[in-house]
Parts: structure tokens; C-alpha cells; sequence
């Protein structure tokens, strides 16, 4: 009887059981739809862009200006979509940034890695982390009342001309809030250096800060890559910072002192406020949308490849 | 020169390079905590008047009713203003919201009324109009200015706290602009991203690290899985302007927009931080419960969740914090309307608090620079207590596995 009855609770929880690897599965399945989805949607309307405007203008004309006309008979009603000067924006704010944040971050990592105490690492690495948990809107504000004056005033008593909303002023701010992102990335990757390397190092009579630079450093190199190209991918996708302290107008410049436009500053004022869909300027904001996933999936793909290549290597 | 000899002399230039490199790390960290001061500083040294106001005691007039109450009592405040422009200007000190200070007053029987400046008065008063300026160069003229100091001299004037920012929605003045309305926005934001985000991430974590057999589908969960974690957040903005506004329709700058939206963005982060729990667990404790008979569901059930639990609500707070914080995908889908109304369901129209500080931050009126910074130290505020949670409960609950 006990048998029987076993024998039939199994069942049931075999029944139960199954239901709930189901309900995992499908749980787990969700992240791929996401994924889907993202494309799928960005992609469609992407396509709808793409009919009206040719790719080719898009990717490469040299003017921007998706106000189109109240009248559809107005002249220049269609707008220029030429992304150019929108990349080549993000490009000059994401290169102040990497300027200031990656060897900011990355002497941060090696002195708290190599060089600090137990104690000063463990205030130290919270302060780092702290700025890592301020919202990006923040950063915005700050560049805003703080930083951009400062700038002008400063530009104005060396005989400069700084933008209020100049590129250098944004990438700077952009640069600060990466920090400790390339930071806390870099210092896992030294801290994965096996301790035998250093001390074979330290053997030969190196100096510490040669068995860093000559020993640790090369060992760890692809690990800090994949950190630079992550740290790269989040500044290029940054939108808050950008919305608020950079400009909206685009023009090509090679000058880090005026304002400069980039891609998300863009999507986020085409879709703003009144909008019509089907509107090519509506579309245009899927199609940045487009290049911005690409781009950065790239990066994400290359990035997560070298650092996992780098984990397995001393696992 | 002896190879010995080299060495010496070359020792001078070996230690000289070891101090360079010990300083440029100093200087690194010394650069962040700078910029982390820096941007403290500039943020909370406006912001600690945010939460300030100056408020004028109004002796209520006898009227009909109590828009004309109001404007008898402030014309009592200054009697000599008889030309239209004189009185012009004395309204504009008050501003717009004493009407309703005196209409409750005006219920609960009192004869003398606070109600607060307006924004230019309030400015002034704090420090930030120079008075000292050429009429012509300030937004307050002489004789308002001259009201104002002869109000502070008969004791009329009072510095408060703002209870405003806490009881009130936005508004286009900044007097009467409050918080709670984007703090009620996130709640309900949050609520709804907990109710979606939550259960799926623990159950796809749990199945990744636990059931998943090796084969591509579990390998291209793990690629989207990690790609998404580093996907710029305005995407997720793009993905719930084109699905949930334009496929399903739903409401417009509503909660329920805004939390789904924000939970797929934090989705693949929760899962990561509740995987790397589980896996933390070792495999021991699955053995144990396998070798009393124990299935592999309820192996994961009864012993592995349990001992992953606090690694997993560690995780879950800091998917909160990041909730929290983030703006542009809220943009996307509407959240940046001007909401005066406290949303009272997640279907309402709502702003949400960082959403709330960029309307503040781009707006033109003086008073709105202290309403920021406030804004902003309430966000910052929760966000420390939310990462302090988490790190006692690490600290305190997590179990460490030799």
C-alpha cells in the first residue's frame, strides 16, 4: 500500500516537475526573445528608413538637419540624413573621455592592486564604486552648473573660445564616470596574475615597478583590452551625459572646444516631444538606433571574447 | 665599467622609476576623489536651500471668498501700492499658490495665515539675487525690495523647511513644485519592474546554472545573455517605444510602460548577480540532498536556493539601484511629459525622480537650480541607504564556503 501510494506521489510530482523545468526554460528563453526583439524592432523600422533615405546617404553624407518642413511642398521638406557628423560627434567625446578615464582607472587599478595597504584598498575601492552608482543624470547636471562654467571661465581668461556645450567639457564629465568602471575591470585582471609571475620577477632582483610594467602588466594586457573595449562600447551608448551637456546642432569640427552632436543626443530629440510615425524623421531615430546596436555589439562580442580567452588562460 | 659598477649606477634610475609609477597611481585615485568631491560639492551646496523656503505671515481679510481674501490680505502687506503696476509687482512677490494656503486657513477658522514667497523673492531673500545691483540688472525693483525688508522687519518673514518638496507634484513655478509626485512615479515603476523582472530572472538563472545541458541553445542564451548586459540602455527605450507603445498600445508616459521597459534592462544584470549566488553554493550540498533521494528541482528548492538566498537579494537591491537611477530609456516612452497630478495608479501619467531632475535641470527659472540639487540628494540619499542594504546583508548573511 505504501508502495502504491509512493509510487503514485511520484508520479505526480514527476507530473509537477516538469511543469516547473518548463516554467525555468521559458524563463530563460526570455532573454533571447529580448535580444530578438531589440533587433527586430530597430531593424523594421530601420527598413522603413531605409526606403525613403538610401543607406549610402545616411552612413555617409556630411549633413544633418532632420527638421523637416511643415508643408509638404516646402522646399527642402525631406531633411538631410547624414550621419557623419553625428559619428564623428560620438567619436571626439568618446576619445576625450578614454583619454581621461583609461589611465586614470587604470593607475587607480595598479596602485590599489599592487601598491595599497589592506587598509587603504578597503575605503578606497567603496569611494571608486561610489562613482560608479551615481546616475548618469547626475553627471549631466554636474557638467551643466558646474563644469561648463568653469570651463568657459577658464578658456576666456587663457584667450579661448569655450562652447558652453563643448566636447571637451562632456568628455571630460563622460571620462569621470568611467573611471570606475575601468578601474574595478582592470583590477580583477591584475589581481588574476598568478602571485608565481611576480615572484618569479622579484627572484631576478626587478623593482616592483618593473615586475608591474614588464611582468604583470603584458600578463594582464588582453584582460585590461577587453576592459578598454567595454569602457569604449559604454561611452558611445551613453545618453544622459550627452543629452544635457552636449549640443544639438550638428556640425563637423575637429575642434574639442565647440559643441559637437552624437548619436543618442539624436535619437533622443527626434522622438521626443510631437512626433509622427512613419515620419522619415521618426524612422531616423531606429536607423541611429541601428548603427549604435551594431556598433556596440561589435565591440561587446570582441571584448567578451579576449577577457574569456584571458579568464581560461590562468584558470 | 664592471657590470657590478652598471648595476649601481643604474640603481638611482631603477628607484626613481618606482616612485614615478607609485605617484601616478596617487595622483590617479586623487584625480577621482577630486572630481567625486568636485561634483558633491557643486550638487549639495545649492541643494541644501532646496529644502528651505521663506514664507509671509498674511493677516486674512474678510471677503467672499477666499481668491478675494487673498488678494485683500496681500494687499494689506503693502497699502501704499495704488497704481496697477505697483500691484503687479507686490503679486508677483507672493506668487502663485497662496490662494489655497488661505482657503485651508480659511477652513480651519485661523485669522493669520504662512504662505510662501515667490520664486524671486525666496531667491533674493537666500542670497542669490545680489541686491546690491543696478535696479535695471535685477528681477526685483526697489520697491519691492523695499517691501520685503520692511516685511522683515516687522518679523513677517520666516525660513522654514520646504514641506512642499515632499507633499506636492511638479508645477511650472518653482515654488510650488514638489517631488512626491516622481517619488510616487517610481514607486509604481518599481513595483512593476519587480513584479515582471523578479520572477523570470531567478527562474532563467536557476536554469542556466543548474539544468541547462550544454547544447546551443544554452549557448546562445549565454551570448544574449551577456550581450544584453551591455547593450545601451536608450535601445531598451526604443525597444518599448516600438512594442509596448506601438504594438499593444499601452498608455503613454505611464509606470506600467516605463517598469517593463526598465525591467528588461535590468534583467540580464539580475540574472548574472543571481547566478553567480548559485554557483557559489557547492555542489556538495546537491549531492547531500541527491543521496537522500531528493530530486534535482527539489535539491535546488530545499537546499540551494536557501544558501544562495542572501547572494540573491544582494543582487536584487542592486538591480533596484540601478532601476532607480536610469532616465533615457524613460524618455523614450513619454515619461518626460510635465505631470502636476500624483499618479495614483501605473497606468496614470507619471515622471519618474531622475526624469523629474533632468525636467528641473532644463528648466529656465532661477529656483529650479535648488530644486534640482534637492531632488538629486533625495535620489542620492536612497540610493545609499539601497547599496548600504545590500552590503549588510553580504556581509552579514552571506555564507563564505571554504
Amino acid at each position: 500500500m505504501n508502495l502504491v501510494l509512493s509510487s503514485r506521489s511520484r508520479t505526480k510530482r514527476q507530473a509537477s516537475e516538469s511543469l516547473v523545468m518548463a516554467l525555468l526554460m521559458g524563463s530563460a528563453g526570455i532573454a533571447v526573445l529580448i535580444t530578438g526583439a531589440i533587433i527586430l524592432s530597430v531593424l523594421i523600422e530601420s527598413l522603413h528608413f531605409f526606403d525613403k533615405v538610401p543607406l549610402f546617404d545616411f552612413l555617409f553624407g556630411t549633413e544633418w538637419s532632420p527638421q523637416t518642413a511643415l508643408r509638404a511642398d516646402q522646399a527642402g521638406s525631406t531633411g538631410a540624413f547624414g550621419a557623419i557628423p553625428l559619428f564623428a560627434g560620438t567619436f571626439m567625446i568618446m576619445v576625450i573621455a578614454m583619454v581621461i578615464a583609461a589611465p586614470v582607472g587604470l593607475y587607480a587599478a595598479i596602485y590599489l592592486a599592487e601598491y595599497a595597504k589592506r587598509r587603504t584598498r578597503q575605503w578606497m575601492k567603496p569611494i571608486l564604486e561610489l562613482l560608479a552608482g551615481i546616475p548618469t543624470v547626475v553627471y549631466g547636471y554636474f557638467a551643466i552648473i558646474a563644469l561648463a562654467p568653469f570651463m568657459r571661465a577658464f578658456g576666456a581668461s587663457i584667450g579661448l573660445d569655450v562652447s558652453s556645450e563643448s566636447a571637451l567639457t562632456t568628455g571630460i564629465v563622460m571620462g569621470v564616470m568611467i573611471i570606475p568602471f575601468i578601474s574595478s575591470l582592470a583590477d580583477d585582471m591584475i589581481t588574476a596574475v598568478p602571485q608565481g609571475l611576480r615572484d618569479a620577477a622579484y627572484g631576478l632582483g626587478a623593482t616592483q615597478s618593473e615586475v608591474i610594467r614588464n611582468v604583470v602588466l603584458p600578463a594582464a594586457l588582453p584582460g585590461i583590452m577587453g576592459a578598454m573595449l567595454l569602457a569604449i562600447s559604454r561611452a558611445i551608448g551613453e545618453t544622459m551625459i550627452v543629452v544635457m551637456a552636449a549640443g544639438l546642432s550638428a556640425h563637423l569640427t575637429m575642434n574639442p572646444l565647440e559643441s559637437v552632436t552624437t548619436v543618442t543626443v539624436q535619437i533622443v530629440s527626434l522622438l521626443t516631444g510631437d512626433q509622427e510615425f512613419d515620419s522619415p524623421k521618426t524612422l531616423a531615430a531606429f536607423a541611429l538606433g541601428l548603427s549604435l546596436f551594431v556598433f556596440t555589439l561589435l565591440l561587446n562580442i570582441a571584448a567578451l571574447h579576449i577577457v574569456k580567452k584571458y579568464r581560461e588562460q590562468y584558470d | 665599467m664592471t657590470n657590478r659598477a652598471r648595476i649601481i649606477a643604474s640603481l638611482a634610475k631603477r628607484h626613481r622609476a618606482e616612485r614615478r609609477l607609485r605617484l601616478y597611481g596617487k595622483l590617479a585615485i586623487s584625480f577621482a576623489v577630486f572630481m567625486l568631491v568636485y561634483l558633491m560639492w557643486s550638487i549639495f551646496s545649492p541643494g541644501i536651500q532646496g529644502f528651505m523656503r521663506h514664507e509671509v505671515r498674511l493677516d486674512i481679510a474678510t471677503a467672499k471668498d477666499h481668491y478675494e481674501a487673498t488678494a485683500a490680505s496681500v494687499k494689506a502687506l503693502a497699502p501704499e501700492a495704488e497704481s496697477v503696476a505697483d500691484k503687479r509687482d507686490l503679486t508677483k512677490l507672493i506668487g502663485t499658490f497662496a490662494a489655497f494656503e488661505v482657503r485651508d486657513a480659511l477652513r480651519e477658522g485661523d485669522t493669520e495665515v504662512w504662505v510662501p514667497l515667490g520664486d524671486l523673492a525666496d531667491q533674493l531673500l537666500k542670497g542669490k539675487i545680489d541686491k546690491r545691483l543696478p535696479e535695471y540688472q535685477r528681477p526685483i525693483n526697489d520697491k519691492q525690495l523695499a517691501w520685503l525688508e520692511r516685511w522683515q522687519s516687522e518679523g513677517r518673514i520666516h525660513y522654514g523647511f520646504n514641506t512642499n518638496l515632499f507633499t506636492a507634484g511638479d508645477s511650472r513655478a518653482p515654488e510650488g513644485a514638489g517631488f512626491l509626485g516622481s517619488i510616487i512615479g517610481s514607486l509604481w515603476l518599481l513595483l512593476v519592474c519587480m513584479v515582471a523582472a523578479l520572477p523570470v530572472a531567478i527562474m532563467a538563472a536557476i536554469y542556466l546554472q543548474e539544468f541547462a545541458p550544454k547544447n546551443r541553445f544554452t549557448t546562445a542564451l549565454e551570448v544574449s545573455i551577456n550581450n544584453l548586459a551591455a547593450v545601451p540602455s536608450i535601445l531598451y527605450g526604443l525597444l518599448g517605444l516600438s512594442v509596448f507603445l506601438q504594438v499593444f498600445g499601452m498608455p503613454r508616459s505611464s509606470a506600467l510602460v516605463g517598469g517593463l521597459t526598465i525591467a528588461m534592462l535590468i534583467l540580464p544584470v539580475m540574472i548574472i548577480a543571481t547566478r553567480a549566488a548559485i554557483a557559489a553554493v557547492p555542489s556538495s550540498m546537491r549531492d547531500a540532498a541527491f543521496g537522500l533521494g531528493a530530486s534535482p528541482i527539489q535539491a535546488v528548492r530545499h537546499h540551494v536556493l536557501p544558501y544562495a538566498l542572501p547572494g540573491i537579494m544582494t543582487g536584487i537591491i542592486l538591480g533596484v539601484a540601478r532601476a532607480i537611477g536610469e532616465t533615457a530609456p524613460l524618455l523614450m516612452i513619454g515619461m518626460v511629459a510635465f505631470v502636476a497630478d500624483l499618479p495614483r495608479h501605473p497606468l496614470d501619467a507619471a515622471t519618474a525622480m531622475p526624469v523629474q531632475i533632468y525636467l528641473w535641470a532644463s528648466s529656465p527659472e532661477m529656483g529650479f537650480v535648488e530644486k534640482t540639487s534637492a531632488g538629486i540628494i533625495i535620489l542620492l540619499a536612497l540610493l545609499m541607504v539601497l547599496n548600504a542594504l545590500a552590503i549588510t546583508i553580504r556581509n552579514r548573511y552571506e555564507l563564505r564556503w571554504g
